[in-house]
């Protein structure tokens, strides 16, 4: 259950400010990308199981296709060979989206820094929460969930639109 | 007979004679080194051949010793005979200027993406491979990185110091 | 319509009739059901499948170029991330690589505690195979159920050595700790528990009439093309040919255990399938009776100078730090030589070609990844079927990335 923001309640009717309840909608019902590559894609299936339960949060819907995600979990090592394609996912989703870097190779290369590694997945796309761990514990991803929950809580309603996330996707050289 | 290191041995110099370059017990597997011009005759041979019927290849890779002058690039079979229960290697060296073997990969099916993998790594050509390109790095990449004298890590990355790699 | 009558599934001959296009479908890289980034360009001819390309590399991290600069105990980490789903057996093929060109002896009770923590791993790998099948093809209750199973094996890897999936277990030599009484329990309990719940699944799928109409037939392969592709383990099974190299060349104390290995006639995915389930059954057999025959003796073999001191000697003495750091910084004199050794992995033969010069790290380590040998076979096994058989091939293959691209 979630607690009810603040705001004035009377008989039949309850006021607060828009952002608050939208907030409140998405933080609860994110639908993860699942981006799994490699071994955190099988912690990622444990915190998906009964036993950690990652549906509790909102995340009931695994979607696969990029056009009906919030959140874009790239869960294991991204290879040169794979960036491009990464990033084309993340150019499909629609705003607004978050991104969760889940593992040490995802954050930053991990223990592979090699010549066909890409070292950090924020060299191609803005990233949001980085949840280190080789693999990550299911309560560790969670926490990382959690985490994005709490940004998509806060965030303004005009976020998305102002020119400093522009500036941000700009110095990606995404659109 | 019985399938072993004398009978292999035995059967392949009488049918093969000078390409059979030399012998040696390592550990538990009997190497044998062949002339790499030969190396498709030898291996049909080895594989149709009633009584030595090798019909299981187990591994084929490669091997890069820069000191060996003319014979850098080896190029490594581990075959097994599966009735028999009887394994050994094989091993073909390369100059590295001009590192082209024939393909192994009419003989043994599976034999078709070792090379391939052997190719991007080492850069061995393997003749009348039917599809010889990089299978594992990206396809436009010039050189063949396990190589001795190509490093492992990516130089052209800015966030990793290598003072505090240690290297 | 009056073609596709005349057509069979089977994997004959399909006769594009003219003026019809051939459509492109891409399959991948990312994907739902391809269970790890690999791609397949598909030709095909409305649903049949008319040819395939597949490209592989998509994560690709150079685990060989890897090792050639790492101590042999760093390289354990690296192994693990071959075949994810069942790391310990790629740690213990490594160890039992390294001891054999160190030609050093394991005591019997080594022997048999790498036995049993082998056969867990495969269990594991085995569930998650049949599980992901089941999903795929719509039965997701399996997976929900199975998956407390695997987080009961998880718990028995962390009572060895602390990690859950990726577990760099085990010394060059033996085992950093003998087993735990809290290890002993959980052994107890799952070995009680496990057959009955894994009853219950297998009741759920194997006979279920929708499941076998989905699967039986499906991507076949022949004996002689599957030993042509140089196929191992379960695939390779499930088309008829005992090759194991448990039974074959035996490490390990393998051959002391009884137990079968199971065989397929057809090579479909059922019998893929089918030959996964069984093998569950036989590795249960022998953890029993490894674990009730387990005899006594020392943990780790007598090599001082390539086995890990004890963690409290580390911490409370100057000599077992320094030793410490030296083995894991690879500053002990290794012998040079040249080893070939090969373990029964989940998904086949797994084998080490190591070459060593004498230095610190290995000259040369290459892995016989089983994943990237029989991968080259699916274009030829899905041929003439349609694209949902296609799916259910592929799941059935168990391929690991991991493996696959190293």
């Amino acid at each position: 259950m979630v607690e009810a923001p603040d705001g004035i309640e009377g008989q039949g009717f309850f006021a607060t400010s828009l952002d608050t309840v939208i907030g409140m909608a998405r933080a609860n019902s994110l639908w993860p990308l699942p981006f799994a590559t490699s071994c955190c894609g099988i912690e990622f299936m444990a915190t998906m199981g009964s036993n950690y339960d990652l549906a509790r949060f909102g995340a009931e819907r695994m979607s696969f296709s990029p056009r009906q995600a919030d959140l874009l979990m790239v869960m294991g090592t991204i290879a040169k060979k794979m960036g491009p394609i990464l990033k084309q996912v993340y150019e499909q989703m629609a705003e607004p989206k978050w991104v969760i870097a889940v593992g040490a190779c995802a954050s930053s290369g991990g223990i592979f820094d090699t010549y066909s590694v890409l070292q950090g997945i924020d060299k191609i796309i803005p990233v949001d929460v980085y949840v280190p761990g080789c693999p990550p514990r299911p309560e560790q991803i969670i926490d990382g969930v959690m985490r994005i929950q709490d940004l998509a809580r806060s965030e303004s309603l005009r976020r998305r639109s102002s020119e400093e996330y522009k500036q941000l996707l700009a110095s990606y050289n995404i659109e | 007979m019985a399938l072993n290191n004398e009978f292999l041995l035995e059967k392949l110099q009488a049918q093969f004679g000078a390409a059979i370059l030399g012998s040696e017990q390592v550990s538990d597997y009997l190497n044998v080194e062949i002339d790499a011009a030969k190396n498709a005759e030898i291996l049909r041979f080895l594989r149709s051949d009633a009584e030595l019927n090798f019909m299981y290849l187990t591994d084929l890779c490669g091997v890069h010793m820069p000191d060996q002058t003319n014979r850098e690039l080896g190029v490594v079979y581990h075959l097994h005979n599966l009735e028999e229960n009887y394994r050994f290697r094989l091993k073909a060296w390369l100059p590295i200027l001009d590192p082209s073997i024939e393909t192994a990969s009419d003989i043994w099916a599976g034999a078709n993406w070792m090379e391939r993998e052997t190719f991007d790594f080492y850069g061995v050509i393997f003749k009348n491979h039917p599809n010889l390109k990089r299978i594992l790095n990206v396809d436009h990449m010039e050189f063949f990185p396990l190589r001795k004298e190509f490093p492992l890590e990516d130089t052209t990355r800015e966030d990793k110091d290598d003072r505090f790699f240690g290297r | 319509m009056k073609d596709m009558q005349e057509q069979s599934i089977f994997g004959e001959e399909h006769v594009i009739q003219d003026e019809r296009q051939l459509n492109t479908l891409n399959l991948g890289p990312t994907h739902p059901s391809t269970h790890g980034v690999f791609q397949n360009v598909l030709q095909m001819d409305g649903e049949i499948i008319v040819s395939s390309e597949p490209t592989i590399g998509y994560i690709h991290r150079a685990f060989e170029k890897l090792a050639e600069r790492r101590p042999y105990y760093q390289v354990t980490p690296i192994t693990d991330r071959l075949n994810y789903c069942s790391s310990p057996i790629n740690n213990i093929g490594w160890h039992m690589t390294v001891e054999k060109l160190l030609q050093v002896q394991t005591p019997k009770r080594v022997d048999y505690m790498r036995v049993i923590i082998m056969e867990l791993a495969r269990i594991a790998d085995h569930l998650v195979c049949n599980m992901v099948l089941g999903v795929d093809s719509g039965a997701l209750t399996g997976f929900t159920y199975m998956f407390q199973e695997r987080e009961r094996i998880y718990d028995m890897y962390e009572e060895i050595c602390g990690a859950r999936l990726t577990t760099n277990i085990g010394r060059i030599g033996g085992f950093e700790r003998d087993f735990t009484p809290g290890f002993r329990k959980k052994l107890e309990e799952f070995l009680a528990g496990f057959p009955k719940r894994f009853d219950e699944f297998d009741a759920l799928l194997t006979r279920n009439r929708i499941f076998m109409d989905r699967i039986i037939g499906v991507g076949p392969i022949s004996a002689e093309r599957a030993v042509s592709y140089s196929f191992a383990g379960p695939n390779l099974r499930a088309a008829g040919v005992d090759y194991d190299v448990r039974v074959m060349n035996p490490y390990s104390s393998y051959q002391d255990f009884d137990f079968m290995v199971p065989i397929g006639t057809a090579g479909d995915t059922f019998d893929r399938f089918s030959v996964r389930q069984s093998e569950i059954r036989e590795s249960l057999k022998i953890i029993t009776q490894a674990y009730n025959n387990l005899p006594e003796g020392n943990f780790f073999a007598d090599c001082p100078e390539f086995y890990l001191p004890k963690k409290q000697d580390v911490y409370n003495s100057m000599e077992a730090l320094i030793w410490h750091f030296k083995i894991v910084m690879g500053e002990v004199d290794m012998p040079p030589g040249e080893i070939y050794h090969a373990v029964e992995g989940a998904n086949g033969e797994l084998g080490y070609y190591l070459i060593s010069d004498g230095g610190r790290q290995p000259y040369r380590l290459h892995f016989r990844r089983p994943c990237f040998i029989y991968y080259q076979a699916y274009g030829e096994m899905i041929k003439g079927q349609m694209l949902s058989d296609a799916i259910m091939t592929m799941s059935s293959m168990n391929v690991i990335a991991g493996e696959l691209d190293a």
